[in-house]
């Protein structure tokens, strides 16, 4: 890795970062005299940035000297506290083994050593105290040279990317034991995401996530250039989402009212440490399905199911025809819309089940009335309509599962289409139609990796590409990226996160890197050594295959 | 689970521990009127006892005054280091989460409180200072009364059971108190062999993983660790005779590697848990490690009349294998103290051998045609010979068998591979033979899939093959493996149970404990405890732990 020639990677530098299905022909890498050479020779990278120059010049970092700085004329300065708290971050990660300052005997007499990293923030407005949303520009460039490197970025967001790119780029040389030194490669980039959109889906209703473990998950996030966390916060199974307005849903639907809850603090510690790492909370409150858990503490919501002429005790989906239902909902997402600051919420709209409305006979008489028919997902448009018009006017945007647009549901235009069913063709085929119909979409179906199975199936989720469907470069442009989604049936703070890494990582390169970054055995190369830099980082990600870590997990 | 009936069950108190195959009739559960009751009106015991008797009379537990204490009569006292580690142990379970001694104040006026377990070995030799074995009596017989509860057993081995059990008989009220409830057990294994194998060479295992696993393995009242240490792809034992071994062939020779302290520590916390550790140094195939630091120990193979510079199984045409290999397990022999040690001897790939122009002519001087499989046998019975010699016995990979190796009458064959139909006819060739089997074949647990796939693990049998009873007297267990290739120590415990504790209640529990829907609501709980012990057990499925695991 230490002797490799001087390279120049032609990436995709002109594309725009939100339209990033527009093929773009040659993401290969090539040396000097035309070459081909393997990605794998850039230090794993991971996700791999757009494009990189490296040479073989080596400088070295001293953890007693190096130091994170400001650099003149950025519009960041040591106030700008998500910078600041990166800076301590990196430092550690960076310098984590090498604390005992050892390393002052190896120093070069040369002087070939990086004695600090500027980082200038180019643009007038920093946002250092703002939310990074679906718009926020994350492109970087990073220059390292001796003594100082250079970071520049627009935006805070692409400074977040820039430094763990850099912290990637750190390696420890053959002596590290005895030197404790770090050496840094001479490197270049400008680099930005391919996708707007990269997310990760949780889900803390099937089973209660710790606060340690949402956060754990989302330092691995950053290290994967995640910048979406879709927390589906509530299900069937329970309701730990603590409501100001309506506290009894979570004392009365969650597993445990006080043990198994996220109090405000704790989703403001959620929210506040994602946009510290540049990753938006967007929160899911599924309804009108998926909702029994909201039925203990909401008298009325949800449809009294019946048996013949009389109620069977049970619980269908909310109940749509009762305006106590709509009053509910204007209160519930006008709080939700002051506590997640993001542009979006996600509505959920997935998988109703129509047979406990087609047994109630105030929803019979109801279809009759609005001439329904039998066809009960014009009622299940009916709701969402009307939710959709509710949370619109508390001035947010929304996400849906694809069976709100299956059903022909009048959809704003700005609306985000989630794709999760299917097999490939079909969710290709869906892909297609979405875009067709001018809605702009994200694509989740080839990356449930809750769906488990034995040996190497981080290579599926790294082979799929949300732009692979048949549509006009107009219909690609609209796909904004993609999500992995970790639904909670089998999972908890026992095993979710070396379930989920590194094969959410496959997914992090596919929605970061260039369309043509495909080999998947330089992937591999790159993964194991990015896998081992997740657990020397605190995440117990698990093993590709068989092999080892320099240092591995401490944990159990 | 408070308010429950006086409950008698009838197990299968007769059977010798060793011979579990003979079937008995009548695994269920009655109470007095006759009606059927649920096991998982059993608070959760995991694996189910062979016998409990229970009332709903409730007793309280109090971290201040309860203490652990040898009977008078015992043959075992202070000075029995494996009870009073045992006895520190599950005080920290019980009142893991009541340390801060709040409960004065709930005290029972009417004096139901168990204020101590009085444990009596009751046999001459208590064991104290010996090594857990196959043959080793487990069986105990615990009485909660008050104001003292009873845990006698002839061996330090059933003591180190029941006090599990009573452990798992105590639980949270809903004010957080400590409860006990009035209960009687007679308990003891079905099978004598009931093991993990965890592979330490395809992926490196830190210590403290190792450790932390026979601590969930006493929990399910496994009694063997099954050390898969070396393989193709790493060799981290550190021997003292051929050092070269592991600093060649380790992933790293520092921090890569277990040190012979290292051995001796998982030794011993294994025997303070009752646990045997029965090493396997798998040969002639999986060898590749080995080869980095023993010159000339690995076949040469050969591209046409030339060496192709790589390695193939173990070389048995040399009298310096066989040197090397005396000395080797004679160290073995002497480094670990159970009385078996695992040979390997599954899937050796002929294709070097057959490559080989030395080997050919060996071939031929020994008139054994183009059959590799006489080879191998040529070397596993000069194997085996040496390990005789060390006064170990062996346990084999089925193969070994498959092949027709002459084996010694006392040698365990390992039945691993096929599918369900295939492993049953194995099992009833091998106990045809004559010898003595253990199973594992529906039991490798490195393969996943996604959903509850511990239920296909719960209903797997060793004794479920056609066989006459003397045949089924031969099987002496089984073994959950989880092999290293996908795991390491950031996944291998969550991934390993709850899953293996299905094939412990197998292994442990009477033949008729089979209700599938029983076990269900019993798992949760046994596994939320686990969690609650600090081992990071998986879900079943949907639900929550009342403390949920506090790591990553």
């Amino acid at each position: 890795m230490a002797a490799m020639g001087a390279l120049l990677k032609f990436g995709a530098l002109l594309l725009a970062a939100v339209a990033a299905c527009v093929a773009w022909e040659d993401g290969d890498v090539w040396d000097y005299d035309g070459h081909k050479l393997k990605d794998s020779d850039f230090l794993a990278l991971w996700p791999l940035p757009q494009k990189v120059q490296s040479s073989a010049v080596s400088f070295q970092l001293s953890a007693s000297r190096f130091q994170f700085t400001h650099a003149e004329g950025s519009s960041a300065g040591s106030d700008c506290s998500i910078l600041q708290n990166a800076f301590r971050r990196y430092f550690d990660y960076i310098f984590g083994f090498t604390k005992k300052d050892r390393d002052q005997r190896r120093r070069n007499a040369a002087g070939s050593e990086v004695l600090e990293l500027q980082v200038a923030i180019t643009s007038p407005d920093a946002e250092c105290d703002g939310f990074p949303s679906l718009t926020s520009d994350e492109s970087y460039e990073l220059s390292v040279d001796q003594p100082s490197a250079v970071l520049k970025a627009p935006k805070v967001w692409g400074a977040l990317r820039g430094l763990e790119t850099f912290s990637q780029l750190v390696y420890e040389d053959a002596y590290d034991v005895i030197a404790m030194t770090n050496v840094l490669n001479f490197s270049v980039f400008p680099d930005f995401p391919r996708f707007a959109h990269r997310g990760v889906l949780l889900d803390s209703s099937r089973h209660y996530l710790p606060l340690k473990v949402i956060l754990a998950n989302l330092e691995a996030m950053a290290m994967n250039k995640y910048n979406v966390f879709h927390w589906h916060i509530s299900d069937d199974q329970s309701f730990p989402y603590v409501s100001r307005m309506f506290p009894d849903l979570s004392q009365k639907g969650s597993y445990h009212p006080y043990t198994h809850v996220y109090t405000p603090a704790d989703v403001k510690m959620v929210i506040e440490f994602a946009r510290m790492r540049g990753i938006r909370v967007i929160a899911e409150f599924d309804t009108p399905g998926h909702t029994q858990s909201w039925g203990f503490g909401q008298k009325d919501l949800l449809t009294p199911c019946y048996t013949g002429s009389s109620p069977s005790g049970t619980y269908g989906p909310v109940n749509p025809i009762l305006n106590t239902t709509y009053d509910f909902m204007a209160g519930f997402f006008k709080e939700i819309s002051t506590v997640f600051p993001d542009a979006y919420v996600h509505l959920g709209g997935d998988e109703v089940d129509f047979s406990c409305w087609k047994s109630n006979p105030d929803i019979q008489k109801f279809m009759d009335q609005q001439g329904f028919g039998k066809d009960y997902s014009k009622l299940e448009s009916f709701y969402i309509q009307r939710l959709l018009d509710i949370v619109s006017s508390t001035d947010k945007g929304y996400m849906v599962w694809q069976e709100v647009f299956d059903n022909g549901v009048k959809l704003k235009m700005d609306t985000l289409i989630h794709v999760w069913k299917g097999n490939e063709a079909q969710y290709q085929a869906e892909m297609a139609r979405v875009t067709g119909a001018g809605y702009r979409t994200l694509l989740s179906t080839p990356w449930y990796l809750n769906r488990i199975s034995y040996g190497q199936d981080w290579r599926d989720a790294y082979k799929a590409d949300p732009c692979n469907f048949t549509g006009t470069d107009a219909q690609k442009k609209l796909v904004i990226g993609g999500e992995a989604c970790l639904w909670g049936e089998y999972v908890d703070a026992s095993n979710l996160t070396p379930r989920l890494w590194p094969r959410a990582s496959a997914v992090a390169e596919r929605l970061w890197s260039d369309q043509g970054v495909r080999d998947i055995s330089d992937a591999y190369v790159r993964l194991v050594q990015h896998r081992c830099r997740m657990v020397e980082r605190g995440i117990p990600a698990e093993p590709l295959f068989t092999g080892y870590c320099r240092h591995e997990y401490s944990g159990v």
